[in-house]
């Protein structure tokens, strides 16, 4: 696959859903995807790097997200 | 004079121990002293802030911590873990407070010098504060704002040779204990295997994709001084394939009392004459050793390296020669099911630097790509072992089922045969059948 398709695949699901959620698991990616997740991270890798996504991390565990979409960053002052 | 009251933090002092509080007043009292004029990054008396902040959550019974965050290094998904206070009026000092998760160098070797600019790197970007090392073993950096995150990942990379380490669904920054550098133990060089697969695995360390946590630690000996049996997704132990090596003439030594037991260790009071059958003989877990007309045997082959013999008697015995590793898999220590040990996958395995740990390397990626595959979003390996079972290891691994796998004889009495278990298949030739079975 490539990135152009990955890319509008998954901001288009992310953003259908953005009203109930806006942090994700890396298997809900590779699901949307469609893809094993090693290929799923290579793609996904790409779109941290393009800034398309952005990580969410508790610490123990990692989530992506649209780039400033959720509350966070702009209740930390971090956009 | 203090910035806030911590009445409740000041009886924490008031124990024997050495206390955290009184460290933290120590470090905010050096920041407002400033006696090196260092240009604070962040807020001088940040310290202060976080002691006031404990004190109200010791006061309220509540944390006054937000959950997790965005910030990071660019194209990392780990080694940051952001922190926001939810009393940043009050407390501005702490209103951002990010922890930055450093990997700690294998073996934990480190020169003054290093930890002396560590600590001034530390002070002037961040609170000061530090936990060395917390249970992954990384160097921990606690409280800075999100500014200066590049700033400090800069300096490592390019002027203190050092990485940031693991954090969320990440390979964790992997941990071993001092090895052959220091250890007359240690089966194979723990130092080696931990760097190299640490630079191995750095898409897995940094870009998180795993369904949750994963930890390697390594043990040079089954003493497991790192505790990597209880604590590490896999865990990779020193072993030996041959006999124990017995120095007879030392052991009549430690009998005599030319030597001490337990190389002087637990010296502290007179625990009378060494006796070797109540000391050694008799606690051995599996009954395979005798000492008979001054001569120690050892049935090898009932030896499940306890260990206890050789650390009682160092002198007298050590590990085989024919050295190398267990793998163990899915341990844990945390809140789904409770703490789980580590089962042992691969009995032993040779630890080869000349190709590069090829055999052990093969053994992770195939769990990994089970794991990605098959893991529910949070599940450890080890629940995946429970709830697949360890047999599915075993086909995924491609590992034949040994003895050394079985834990106790089976207490289910239903086996379920898969097709290409079967010769034959389930296909029959049913006129061939009927010659035989009559309807």
């Amino acid at each position: 696959m490539e990135l152009e398709e990955a890319k509008e695949k998954i901001v288009e699901v992310l953003t259908k859903k953005a009203k109930t959620k806006s942090k994700f698991y890396f298997n809900d990616l590779s699901k949307i995807l469609d893809l094993k997740p090693r290929e799923a991270k290579k793609l996904v890798t790409k779109l941290i790097e393009t800034e398309v996504l952005e990580y969410w991390s508790s610490g123990s565990t990692t989530m992506y997200g649209l780039k400033g979409m959720g509350k966070q960053a702009s209740a930390e002052h971090e956009d | 004079m203090a910035k806030h009251e911590t009445p409740l933090l000041d009886q924490l002092e008031s124990g024997p121990w050495p206390s955290f509080v009184s460290d933290m007043k120590q470090e905010a009292a050096a920041r407002a002293k400033n006696e090196k004029n260092v240009e604070y990054q962040i807020p001088q008396d940040v310290v202060e802030d976080l002691l006031g902040v404990l004190e109200l959550s010791y006061a309220d019974g509540t944390t006054h911590w937000k959950h997790g965050g965005i910030v990071g290094v660019f194209g990392y998904g780990g080694g940051v873990i952001g922190r926001y206070c939810d009393q940043p009026e009050t407390f501005p000092g702490v209103a951002h407070f990010h922890t930055m998760r450093v990997a700690q160098p294998a073996g934990k070797f480190y020169k003054t010098d290093y930890l002396k600019k560590l600590c001034d790197l530390w002070g002037f970007r961040g609170s000061g504060l530090t936990n060395m090392h917390g249970s992954t073993g990384d160097i921990i950096l606690l409280g800075t704002t999100t500014p200066q995150l590049e700033e400090i990942f800069y300096e490592l990379t390019h002027n203190f040779n050092q990485d940031l380490g693991g954090s969320g669904s990440n390979l964790r920054t992997p941990a071993d204990c001092i090895g052959q550098a220091r250890c007359e133990y240690a089966c194979y060089d723990t130092q080696d295997l931990c760097h190299t697969l640490t630079e191995e695995y750095q898409d897995e360390l940094h870009r998180p994709a795993f369904p949750y946590k994963f930890k390697f630690k390594f043990d040079g000996c089954p003493n497991c001084c790192v505790a990597s049996i209880a604590r590490s997704d896999m865990s990779f132990i020193g072993t030996w394939k041959d006999d124990i090596r017995i120095d007879q003439d030392a052991v009549k030594g430690y009998v005599n009392g030319d030597f001490p037991p337990n190389a002087g260790a637990h010296a502290g009071r007179d625990w009378g004459p060494f006796d070797i059958q109540k000391e050694v003989i008799d606690l051995c877990p599996t009954e395979c050793m005798r000492y008979e007309d001054g001569k120690l045997e050892i049935n090898n082959k009932e030896c499940t390296r306890c260990m206890h013999c050789i650390n009682v008697m160092p002198r007298a015995l050590r590990p085989g020669k024919e050295t190398g590793c267990s793998i163990l898999v899915g341990a844990k220590a945390p809140i789904l099911d409770g703490a789980q040990m580590g089962s042992l996958l691969v009995p032993f395995v040779e630890v080869n630097k000349e190709d590069g740990y090829a055999a052990i390397k093969e053994v992770i990626e195939a769990i990994w790509d089970w794991w990605m595959e098959e893991g529910k979003n949070r599940e450890r390996l080890g629940e995946l072992m429970k709830r697949q079972g360890f047999q599915r290891l075993l086909e995924v691994t491609g590992i034949k089922p040994v003895a050394q796998h079985v834990q106790e004889p089976r207490t289910n009495p239903y086996i379920f045969w898969k097709e290409d278990e079967v010769e034959g298949g389930w296909d029959r030739d049913i006129n061939e059948f009927r010659k035989t079975h009559l309807r």
